[in-house]
């Protein structure tokens, strides 16, 4: 097997008994780098060069028996975490020169534990979309094709280059970043996993702030075994971030495969929402049938707010967006327009500086802060957000774990759905309520629709349960025995 | 009694406004779709007033994070050169900024 369609855990066992090297391992992905990003652009900056000097050392360590769960592995790094010395631009113009001083503490867990960065991955402008459409450094395709049509379709967004690196053997793995579904609907368009762990689980330290209630780093690999890999080295407190949650974080990799008999998995009735593909539908109907098979009681549970999840959200994450974005004044750091004034000089900054979907962005929740109406919006959707996490809470007290679709359609063609903002959001309507809660979700590959493109579930738990959704989800994995790979991908490409 | 306000459609000037508060140049030939845009989404969250919120307290984060303290130390500084390594146009050990006073 070619070494870029290895999982994480594969590699990481092939490295020990000395089948190949570090080096190897990550020239094969740099190589297939050089080969397909320029069609893919799924990374902003690659870091070949010092990726294979960072091989070589691995290659010492696992000559002296001192590898590191991670020694060796090539990871893409989503633009959006700060990397010490290695541009980070949130694919925006404004910080299309910045280069950090300091490493994101989630990217510091991955290096002590050995990890190989081979580039920055592409995203939507500080991780604002569901198409990967709005980045400054231009779109990534999804390297999955409909049957017989090489039109190119969006990897979803935000997560979209790291989606679409990991689809197409150009890292083994990435991290991404979910603050209403960035991670699991871009694994869901490009057949991998991908997990949001619970808000706290992962330090927001060094990560460029979109929403902060909301954003949540977290990985995305092609197994679920490799997820657990990756989210172990992640999590865990951190000082630096007064959000991050203390407590312990368990073996994960022992929650892959484990027993759910009797396991109690909700079905929300509010997921049968109107624009539901029936392949989509279809796909969740086996779902609940595989984990019946596996000994778990299906039950049927109600999350009536889940409804009103995407216009809490497009209130709740623009105002916090208008006000985290506030910091690029043009002053500090990030690229500056000159004006004869302060303001003039702001103006132009920020004009010159944000994409059309980023100032839509920082308007609306300028708006929605603004005098007079904050309590008609902000504060309206505050309250509605604790409906529904009480929606979650209550149901968790009936089921362990939830089972729903994690995108109402399947990856979709660029230029489709741009003529309407509330059209965009609606492809985050399933992924939206877990992140407004807080909750952990993770999205799984389960099969191919009519078309010949992958479809996702979502499975959502209880804070800090990551075990359960990885217990479950490595059940329909094995049940769906998704083998299927993208038309573009290394294996094969030269 | 819920809580009730009627949609009121943001006309150009209050755009501007917006747009001056966030301190985002635009050109007036923006102005229309710009309107439209925020006007679709704002007509689009509407849909909240249908929630009885009477009495709920507004969620402000997750709740997971114990508020914590720590020892009134320094544990960070003496990093000058570094945070000016971004500054888009720093002279010796200072930022630059516009003239704000006459």
């Amino acid at each position: 097997m070619s070494l870029t369609e290895l999982t994480i855990a594969d590699a990481a066992a092939g490295l020990r008994a000395r089948k190949f090297s570090a080096v190897e391992l990550v020239r094969a992905h740099t190589d297939a780098i050089a080969a397909l990003n320029p069609r893919l652009n799924a990374y902003i900056t690659t870091t070949s060069d010092a990726a294979l000097q960072a091989a070589a050392h691995a290659d010492e360590a696992l000559t002296k028996d001192e590898a590191k769960p991670l020694t060796g592995i090539p990871l893409g790094i989503k633009d959006l975490f700060c990397t010490n010395g290695v541009r980070t631009t949130a694919a925006s113009n404004i910080l299309k020169n910045f280069i950090p001083p300091y490493e994101s503490t989630v990217t510091a867990n991955l290096l002590r534990d050995g990890a190989v960065f081979v580039g920055k991955t592409n995203l939507d402008e500080f991780a604002m979309g569901s198409a990967n459409i709005t980045s400054a450094f231009g779109p990534v395709e999804n390297p999955w094709k409909r049957n017989g049509d090489d039109a190119a379709l969006v990897p979803g967004g935000s997560s979209g280059g790291s989606a679409a690196a990991v689809a197409a053997g150009l890292a083994m793995g990435a991290t991404g970043t979910d603050t209403g579904g960035s991670i699991r609907q871009p694994a869901a368009y490009c057949g991998i996993v991908g997990l949001k762990p619970t808000y706290g689980r992962c330090s927001r330290f060094g990560t460029i702030a979109y929403a902060s209630s909301l954003d949540q780093a977290g990985p995305m690999a092609r197994s679920v075994r490799d997820c657990a890999i990756m989210l172990q080295s992640m999590a865990g407190f951190d000082p630096r971030d007064s959000t991050s949650v203390n407590c312990d974080v368990p073996d994960y990799t022992a929650a892959v495969g484990r027993s759910l008999k009797g396991l109690k998995v909700g079905i929300p009735a509010e997921y049968r929402a109107e624009g539901l593909s029936a392949e989509i539908e279809a796909a969740w109907q086996q779902g609940i049938e595989w984990l019946k098979a596996a000994g778990c009681e299906i039950v049927d549970v109600s999350l009536p707010h889940t409804r009103y999840g995407l216009a809490t959200y497009y209130i709740v994450a623009p105002a916090e967006c208008s006000s985290n974005l506030a910091r690029y004044d043009g002053l500090r750091f990030g690229e500056r327009v000159p004006g004869d004034t302060l303001d003039a000089m702001y103006e132009a900054t920020r004009r010159a500086g944000f994409g059309p979907e980023v100032r839509r962005r920082i308007m609306m929740g300028t708006y929605v802060l603004s005098a007079g109406y904050y309590d008609a919006y902000y504060l309206k959707a505050q309250k509605v957000r604790s409906l529904i996490r009480r929606d979650f809470t209550e149901s968790f007290q009936k089921v362990d774990v939830l089972l729903t679709p994690t995108a109402p359609t399947p990856a979709f063609a660029q230029g489709e759905k741009t003529d309407d903002p509330v059209q965009m959001y609606l492809n985050d309507i399933f992924t939206v309520p877990a992140s407004m809660a807080g909750m952990p979700a993770m999205s799984v590959p389960v099969g191919l629709g009519a078309t010949g493109l992958p479809l996702g579930l979502q499975l959502i738990g209880r804070p800090f349960d990551e075990e359960t959704l990885l217990a479950a989800g490595s059940a329909l994995e094995s049940a769906a025995g998704f083998t299927h790979r993208p038309a573009i991908r290394a294996e094969g490409a030269k | 009694m819920m809580e009730s306000y009627c949609f009121m459609s943001l006309d150009p000037a209050t755009v501007r406004r917006i747009a001056r508060l966030a301190r985002i140049g635009i050109d007036e030939s923006d102005l229309p779709a710009l309107q439209g845009e925020l006007n679709g989404i704002l007509g689009w969250v509407e849909q909240l007033n249908e929630v009885d919120v009477e009495g709920v307290t507004p969620m402000v984060g997750t709740g997971h994070a114990a508020l914590r303290t720590r020892d009134d130390v320094v544990t960070d500084g003496n990093c000058r050169d570094a945070v000016l390594s971004n500054a888009p146009d720093a002279v010796g050990p200072f930022y630059t900024v516009p003239k704000v006073v006459e």
